[in-house]
């Protein structure tokens, strides 16, 4: 019987690797973004894991992580929050959004 | 598990070099409107008194400073800690940003008469930010903290790269987000998994525990290629160029000179004070094969550019490959780990040198771009004559870049090419070798098109502040003094000295080989003075080489492409950390 740890560190295992797929496969930034939160959310699930299992410190349950975790789903969500937030800008300038390679230029539109 | 040092009398220091930047930074925000730059102006002098203090005591002789956070010691507790590598970081980062923000007043000030521009608020009050995020990287004690510092950096500098909101710029800095946060994720597993192994994420403490076992070896492969993929090492360096070429010159030079900084300098914390029994020759070896493929790439492609930024944001990526070489040459084969020694200090003083001298160089193109209205380095001509000061700047900075004495660029790359002759390793000598002269090449290629004659005399577009193109010329000269510490009492005499006739022999080597590149290499030149069909034949030959590495440069710059070289990176480190025998 498998026990609980491993199970979420098997469950954990799977939302990284379908967000690191779908991060390098699907062309549309918000697909990316999206698939940024799920690679984070694998590695939180991880972490819970982790806590359960009483890490190296070898209490029953440790409390450290639950606390680091909290700290990174903030800066995850304040992660996505800019991500989209470009995103809707570039939208809105440029009528599309994408992240394809374009011949890079670094002249401005000329000001005269 | 080993006990954490108790905080020492100064420790407060520490957390004020990251608390000064960040209240700013809020009360900056809070009052906006023209404030927010004098506010940020009485900040940058505040922290820059810290960063002097902070020197202050070190020099006095006080090894390391601690400062334990609410007096909880770790693994519970996070530790804040200067020790030598944070020490030299500090003052050379807080020199560049004082530079930078007195460059930044002319694009960024926000004089009486026009209302509040969203540009400068936004410049002032991330410049902040990146100041203190960077300072805590190069401060905390704790892995957890670093991965939080790290992208707070990367929350600063995003916003950078698009403060004009042109839709390419925007596109750049979307790019940048996404890589930045994969990388990001990448460090955090590793993170996590150290966590599950050992129970603390103090780095001292996991010093102490770590061994190469399974877990730990793909933890590092994680970190190490999360870091580099925010460090922009080659190939993993699709944003950089568009990123750095599209800001504006300030926020260039804040992006090529000291963000990228941040996560090198992890790097650097990961593998020396983390994990210096786990890394392996194979691993340190194929480090610097990434470095070495950055120069040789970012070199040529620069060479190829027909814009200045883009040339210089080139120059970064290939100056980046250098800052990597040090870690074969610091592997102690005999100890079977990482030793902090010359090839260490060589690269410390690689990367501050070439923090000044890039985001000097990023300003002089400024500079150059806003008087000619274009950046175009074929149409540059009679720019040295409207413009001296600034050329000047451009070709002090280049000079440092190429390594030439008496620059700090010059004394590391002795110190490296020391280590190389000392551990049998002449390819990297090689590389460092060949790395300046491709250096040389584009610099002597710019120079050459600013100081040949127009056909008649330029009318600059808009005046350029007397300000910047002085605190352009002061970082480009600080870069290429800093060799001359080595006239000074010890420890600084231990490096070596610039002054000898012999060194000025081989630079000048170095130059006129560069100027043979350049004309072999570089782009819209006339055909070969008295060239006859051997040198065409040969001219040929390259142009095509390196229009080669330019389709190539763009194939790896594909985001497919560049994400799974990530991964196989990643695939690449497990390997190579894995113990022998």
């Amino acid at each position: 019987m498998i026990d609980i740890a491993t199970l979420f560190g098997l469950c954990a295992s799977v939302l990284v690797g379908i967000g690191v797929y779908a991060m390098i496969t699907s062309p549309q930034p918000l697909r990316k973004i999206v698939a940024f939160n799920v690679i984070g959310n694998g590695i939180f699930v991880l972490f819970g894991a982790i806590a359960y299992r009483g890490a190296g410190a070898g209490w029953g349950g440790d409390p450290v992580p639950q606390a680091l975790l909290i700290t990174g789903l903030v800066v995850s969500f304040c992660a996505t929050a800019l991500a989209v937030s470009l995103l809707l800008r570039q939208h809105q300038v440029a009528g599309t959004a994408s992240v394809a390679s374009e011949p890079a230029t670094s002249e401005a539109t000329p000001d005269a | 598990m080993p006990e954490a040092l108790p905080t020492t009398p100064d420790g407060i220091l520490l957390v004020l070099a990251v608390m000064v930047p960040f209240a700013g930074l809020l009360v900056a925000f809070a009052f906006g409107g023209r404030n927010a730059q004098r506010i940020a102006l009485l900040t940058i002098v505040a922290t820059a008194g810290v960063a002097a203090a902070i020197t202050m005591v070190a020099l006095r002789g006080d090894a390391t400073l601690v400062y334990l956070l609410g007096g909880w010691a770790p693994p519970l507790g996070i530790a804040l800690r200067a020790d030598p590598l944070a020490l030299v970081m500090i003052p050379a980062i807080a020199l560049v940003i004082v530079g930078i923000a007195l460059y930044a007043c002319a694009d960024f000030g926000t004089p009486a008469g026009p209302r509040e521009s969203r540009a400068s608020l936004v410049f002032w009050v991330l410049l902040l930010a990146i100041w203190g995020a960077l300072n805590l990287v190069f401060l905390s004690g704790d892995l957890f903290t670093l991965y939080v510092a790290l992208e707070l950096l990367t929350f600063g500098a995003v916003p950078f790269v698009a403060l004009d909101g042109r839709p390419e710029t925007l596109r750049a800095a979307l790019r940048y987000a996404l890589y930045a946060l994969l990388g990001s994720v990448f460090y955090l597993l590793g993170t996590v998994l150290l966590y599950g192994a050992y129970g603390t994420l103090d780095i001292a403490q996991l010093r102490e525990l770590v061994r190469p076992q399974p877990v730990v070896l793909v933890a590092a492969a994680l970190m190490t290629v999360g870091l580099l993929a925010k460090t922009a090492l080659f190939p993993l360096h699709l944003w950089l160029p568009p990123a750095h070429a599209g800001a504006p010159p300030a926020a260039s030079a804040v992006l090529s000179g000291l963000v990228i900084k941040g996560s090198w300098f992890l790097v650097v914390r990961l593998w020396f004070d983390v994990l210096p029994g786990v890394v392996t020759l194979p691993s340190a070896q194929l480090l610097a094969a990434f470095g070495a493929a950055a120069i040789l790439v970012g070199n040529v492609v620069a060479l190829r550019q027909e814009r200045l930024k883009l040339l210089v944001a080139y120059s970064t990526v290939a100056q980046i490959g250098y800052l990597f070489l040090m870690f074969p040459l610091a592997f102690d084969a005999t100890a079977g780990a990482l030793v902090p020694g010359a090839a260490l200090a060589g690269g410390m003083l690689q990367a501050i040198s070439h923090a000044m001298a890039k985001a000097a160089m990023f300003m002089a193109a400024g500079l150059l771009y806003k008087s000619l209205g274009h950046d175009r380095i074929g149409e540059m001509g009679g720019i040295g004559r409207a413009l001296p000061l600034t050329v000047l700047t451009f070709a002090l900075a280049g000079l440092a870049l190429m390594g030439l004495p008496p620059g700090g660029a010059f004394a590391a790359k002795k110190l490296l090419l020391d280590a190389a002759g000392a551990s049998g390793q002449w390819w990297w000598a090689l590389v460092l070798d060949v790395g300046g002269l491709l250096t040389a090449s584009y610099v002597v290629l710019v120079l050459g098109h600013a100081l040949t004659r127009a056909p008649a005399p330029i009318q600059p577009r808009a005046k350029v502040s007397r300000l910047a193109e002085f605190s352009a010329l002061a970082l480009a000269l600080c870069s290429l003094a800093l060799g001359l510490v080595a006239l000074g009492p010890a420890p600084f005499d231990a490096l070596p000295n610039p002054l000898v006739a012999k060194e000025f022999g081989s630079a000048l080597v170095t130059l006129l080989g560069g100027a043979v590149l350049a004309l072999l290499l570089g782009l819209r030149l006339p055909p070969l003075p008295g060239g006859g069909a051997l040198a065409e034949g040969l001219r040929r030959a390259t142009v095509t080489v390196g229009a080669g590495f330019v389709r190539a440069d763009g194939v790896l710059r594909q985001w497919p492409v560049a994400t799974l070289a990530l991964i196989l990176a990643a695939l690449a480190f497990g390997v190579a950390f894995a113990p022998r025998g």
